[in-house]
């Protein structure tokens, strides 16, 4: 048989042939999942089917965009959800639980080797269980209802090659941000980015998953990492999953046909910056680092977990935030934040002078709080720094690791995190 | 088949993303596209939605609909009336999405389309193009056939699968 990528592999057993880039098939899916973003227009788009929901036992629903319901509109269509979830009897996870990124692989809906949509885009992030996670709109989210099923079209693979380790001071933000420089924001448009090399082993699952979530930003379909020890732990140490999850794991044939091959070498990677507008507008720190900043956000889906906490904590351990600089904290779930409160880590950081927000989207979207103002700079560990992203066109967004933002929030300008770790 | 008085082009850059196409702040209170309509492109070009007519053209360049996968997006093009999206390259998820709701997305070389242009679809030996009328071109299209296009003449994803009862792709010759 002809050597295949991981993303062939994972398509072609699911559908039971083999399958070639540029078809399209149709898929069961493992899970399909939809936020208060994007469910209430799929709810209504199903209605118009007028037919049962299949496998509802397949089917997920998360409220973390408005969390908590900034107005009546909002909680009428919030209200919505819940009760379809209940009529339906589909899983919901109410405000507060978490944002689905990571709601998702933390409650034992990923597994290596299946697939895993989402209507919100980050979907990518499941890639880093060895699943062919990826974003879908509404009306495919209703279609999975009534059918359990998705079109998807067999993505070409990019191979992205790492080797090394990350220096002291660089993180896994620093490495995705390098890799959308270099990639561009459409440079891997409808492909699959299968990360390996001996790199990958240094990688921790919450590096992985830094990594797979921005994956999107170079227009990809889903990002994937090979299953090892690592991947082997994170399943075990999961009290949503049993070690049986790990039988469908995939690797890659030796030979496999990729549209092209990219190496990044983990000791070249500086602490770097995205500049406004753009995601792959990437730069060292050091080149932006007399700039003054406003506001600062360490959390989100994208960058939230325990030890990134724990980084932001070990940095402002012994300074507190700027005078005149706002930091908003956003865990990525409740699972996450109950651990960095029982570490000390929330209290610490509150102290030094931080706003606790609740485990949600909100800031990083604009979907309400934090918002800056106009002519204002924000440092954010969050995936996206669009024009007007955060909720005010006027201001300018960088995106860095929380070593970056936390070293920023303490000196009140864009500070390379190395500087205050080594001291 | 020629549209009969054709549409004005309206051009944009590379990756316009979807926040750009309607704001989250609209996007929170609503759903309802004839409101959101007027919002179309707000933050990059305030106005913009009172200025754009049914039947109108928008033109982008590569990576057109990056960023978030919210189909209110493509739902709020349709909304403003838009003929069709016309750009050298479609993000995934926007692409997705319009297929699934019955957009025209169509491929090509936009650089030579300008502002203010009047466009209009026509075929051309079994094939869509664009008619350039202000400059007297032809635009040709890019792309063939795909297993997709069920969805597309069946009205997009939710009519195909109530006509279907399911899915019912299938690979072109």
């Amino acid at each position: 048989m002809k050597p295949r990528t991981v993303a062939e592999k994972i398509l072609a057993r699911r559908i039971g042939r083999p399958v070639r880039p540029g078809e399209v098939v149709v898929a069961d899916v493992d899970f399909a999942m939809a936020t208060d973003g994007s469910a209430p227009m799929a709810i209504e788009f199903f209605r118009r089917l007028g037919g049962p929901v299949k496998h509802p036992d397949r089917m997920v629903l998360i409220i973390d965009h408005y969390v908590p319901c900034p107005n009546d509109k909002v909680a009428g269509l919030l209200k919505g959800i819940e009760n379809f979830a209940a009529q339906e009897g589909i899983t919901l996870f109410r405000g507060g639980e978490g944002i689905c990124h990571r709601l998702m692989p933390e409650k034992g809906f990923v597994r290596p080797g299946g697939i895993v949509v989402g209507a919100d885009s980050h979907s990518t992030a499941y890639g880093a269980l060895n699943a062919l996670g990826t974003g879908i709109g509404s009306s495919d989210f209703a279609g999975a209802l009534y059918t359990g099923q998705v079109w998807l079209k067999v993505p070409e693979t990019i191979r992205v090659e790492l080797s090394g380790k990350l220096r002291p001071g660089v993180f896994a933000k620093d490495l995705v941000l390098s890799i959308v420089g270099q990639i561009g924001a459409d440079g891997a448009t409808y492909c699959a980015l299968e990360y390996g090399g001996d790199g990958v082993a240094g990688l921790g699952m919450e590096e992985r998953f830094t990594i797979c979530n921005m994956g999107v930003e170079t227009g990809a379909k889903m990002a994937v990492m090979p299953c090892d020890t690592v991947t082997e732990a994170w399943v075990d140490a999961n009290p949503s999953l049993t070690t049986d999850a790990l039988k469908g794991r995939v690797e890659a044939d030796a030979g496999a046909s990729y549209r092209e091959v990219v190496a990044f070498d983990l000791g070249d990677v500086v602490p770097t910056v995205a500049a406004p507008h753009r995601v792959d507008n990437v730069h060292p720190v050091k080149d932006w680092e007399e700039k003054a900043v406003d506001a600062a956000l360490i959390g989100t889906c994208t960058n939230g977990s325990v030890e990134d906490l724990r980084i932001a904590a070990r940095v402002l351990a012994d300074r507190p935030v700027a005078p005149g600089v706002r930091l908003l904290i956003v865990p990525p779930s409740r699972e996450i934040l109950t651990r960095a409160m029982a570490e000390g880590l929330v209290g610490l950081l509150v102290e030094r002078g931080a706003m606790l927000l609740p485990p949600g989207c909100g800031p990083c979207c604009g979907a309400q709080n934090g918002v800056p103002a106009a002519g204002e700079v924000v440092v954010s560990t969050a995936n996206r720094n669009f024009q007007g992203r955060m909720g005010n066109v006027a201001a300018e967004i960088f995106l860095a690791s929380p070593a970056t933002v936390a070293a920023s929030a303490a000196t009140g300008r864009i500070t390379d995190p190395r500087r205050v770790l080594d001291d | 088949m020629t549209d009969s008085k054709g549409g004005k082009a309206w051009v944009f850059g590379d990756d316009v993303n979807t926040d750009y196409i309607i704001s989250s702040k609209r996007k929170r209170d609503t759903l309802d596209v004839n409101i959101l309509a007027a919002f179309l492109m707000e933050d990059i070009r305030p106005g913009f939605g009172n200025l754009v007519r049914s039947g109108d053209f928008l033109v982008g360049g590569k990576n057109f609909g990056c960023g978030s996968a919210m189909e209110i997006a493509t739902e709020v093009i349709k909304g403003a009336g838009i003929r069709a999206v016309l750009a050298k390259s479609f993000s995934r998820t926007f692409f997705r999405n319009g297929v699934n709701g019955g957009l025209l997305m169509l491929t090509l070389d936009t650089d030579p389309i300008a502002e203010g242009d009047v466009l209009s679809l026509e075929q051309a030996e079994g094939r869509m193009v664009v008619r350039n009328l202000t400059k007297d071109e032809v635009h040709g299209l890019q792309g063939g056939a795909s297993a997709l296009g069920a969805i597309v003449t069946d009205g997009g994803l939710i009519a195909h699968l109530k006509k279907n009862k399911g899915f019912a792709l299938n690979q072109p010759d």
